[in-house]
């Protein structure tokens, strides 16, 4: 059996799990990673994505969260997200909605710099549609 | 003297409207244990967003790239005033309380040869403040269609803060809002969101890790860029959630009392109305009486 470390994933409206986890996956902007007790510490950005936390009962949760960031440490990772939601509970009408205004905020895009960062988002989100 | 029909449409009336206070207060009552709540769930994300801050700003300050959003740009010449308040009346003294310390605020800065810019959030604090200064507020927030705050609303307003800040627009922001102390005491406060204050920070990073041991990616400083204007937002929807707060709590005291005094008036009322009642059939038997002597 793994060491478990305490997970929590926080959005601003509130606290949504605070569990132990043996695994977490979390989607980092440079890349997908694994984060198991132990590891570490660790700050990164989160791109729009799913992540995924294996209990300590060997259970796993998939959420989705829509950008945010995360802090790893050795006995704890903090996942503060900007929204985020179990995948069972996803809108798909309101990530349709998102999808749609960032293709409108990419067509309102000024210079390169911010055309290429939100061509990112959106391609993230696409795929993220794709997945649920 | 009023009649007594006066009086009984009076003390009808009285009546009525202490129905609609004692009503609003018990709205107010529920109300507030939701907005607590929220203020509540809110805490934790708030918390820790000012831990990773502290962590992160430490391994980052002092550079040359410091974000501007924490550093300042340099001068103070033009302030921002987010001015937050409800969009309804009737709950005592905590929409002019708020305006107040924004207007003593407003014309402190202008006495120090400052431009002001006010943002208002909130219709009641609009309709306080464009009496004096309606020239300086360059724009409103209307949460009139919103039920309950979220992210999202702060979210709005911190994207608009954001943008004109990178345009130049001002310096210094100051956010004024209520904070919720208890269902008796709300607090008004002005606080510093940009640049953001560096001693925060310090008071809240002691038991830490140190940051110099962390990894970063893709690396500090766009990691800071990335989150101090979530930092904003989030500063602004804990305001916006205290604000709702307070609001409920200082409606539930307007009302009350209100209820109080509507009571004390129907009292008052119905002495009278009593005591002339009396006198009234006392007359009429003097009447009858002196009438029958008079045979």
């Amino acid at each position: 059996m793994a060491d478990s470390f305490n997970f929590e994933l926080v959005s601003p409206e509130r606290l949504l799990v605070s569990e132990a986890a043996v695994e977490v996956v979390l989607p980092g902007t440079d890349g997908e990673m694994t984060v198991m007790a132990h590891h570490a510490p660790v700050m990164t950005t989160i791109k729009p994505g799913i992540v995924e936390v294996r209990t300590d009962s060997g259970t796993i949760n998939r959420y989705v969260v829509f950008g945010g960031f995360a802090d790893i440490l050795p006995e704890v990772c903090t996942l503060l997200a900007e929204s985020a939601v179990h995948v069972d509970d996803i809108d798909r009408t309101d990530l349709a909605q998102r999808i749609q205004n960032t293709t409108e905020d990419l067509a309102d895009a000024k210079d390169e710099m911010e055309k290429t960062r939100i061509a990112e988002y959106l391609s993230h989100l696409t795929t993220l549609q794709a997945a649920v | 003297m009023p009649s007594l029909k006066d009086l009984r449409n009076r003390i009808a009336s009285v009546k009525a409207t202490q129905k609609i206070t004692k009503a609003m207060q018990m709205v107010a009552a529920a109300k507030l244990r939701r907005a607590q709540d929220a203020a509540e769930a809110a805490r934790p994300y708030s918390q820790r967003m000012g831990k990773v801050l502290a962590n992160i700003a430490g391994a980052v300050t002092g550079g040359a790239d410091t974000p501007k959003l924490m550093a300042g740009t340099g001068n103070d010449q033009t302030h921002l005033l987010v001015v937050c308040t409800a969009e309804r009346g009737l709950c005592g003294g905590f929409n002019s309380q708020i305006a107040r310390l924004a207007r003593e605020h407003t014309r402190s800065l202008i006495a120090d040869g400052k431009d002001v810019k006010i943002l208002c959030v909130g219709k009641k604090g609009y309709d306080i403040l464009r009496r004096e200064f309606a020239s300086r507020i360059i724009d409103r927030v209307d949460l009139r269609e919103v039920k309950r705050v979220g992210f999202v609303n702060a979210d709005e307003i911190a994207r608009k803060v954001i943008g004109l800040f990178d345009e130049g627009e001002f310096d210094v922001c100051t956010l004024f809002y209520s904070e919720f102390k208890s269902v008796i005491s709300q607090i008004p406060t002005a606080m510093k969101i940009i640049p953001a204050s560096a001693p925060d920070f310090e008071t809240e990073a002691d038991g830490e890790l140190d940051a110099s041991v962390y990894d970063y990616e893709p690396d500090a400083a766009s990691i800071l860029g990335d989150l101090l204007p979530r930092n904003i937002a989030v500063q602004i929807f804990r305001a916006l959630l205290e604000n709702s707060a307070s609001e409920q709590g200082a409606r539930m005291g307007a009302m009350d009392s209100a209820t109080r005094n509507a009571g004390e008036m129907i009292d008052k009322l119905t002495l009278t109305y009593n005591r002339q009642r009396q006198a009234q059939i006392t007359k009429e038997l003097i009447e009858i009486i002196s009438g029958a002597e008079a045979l």
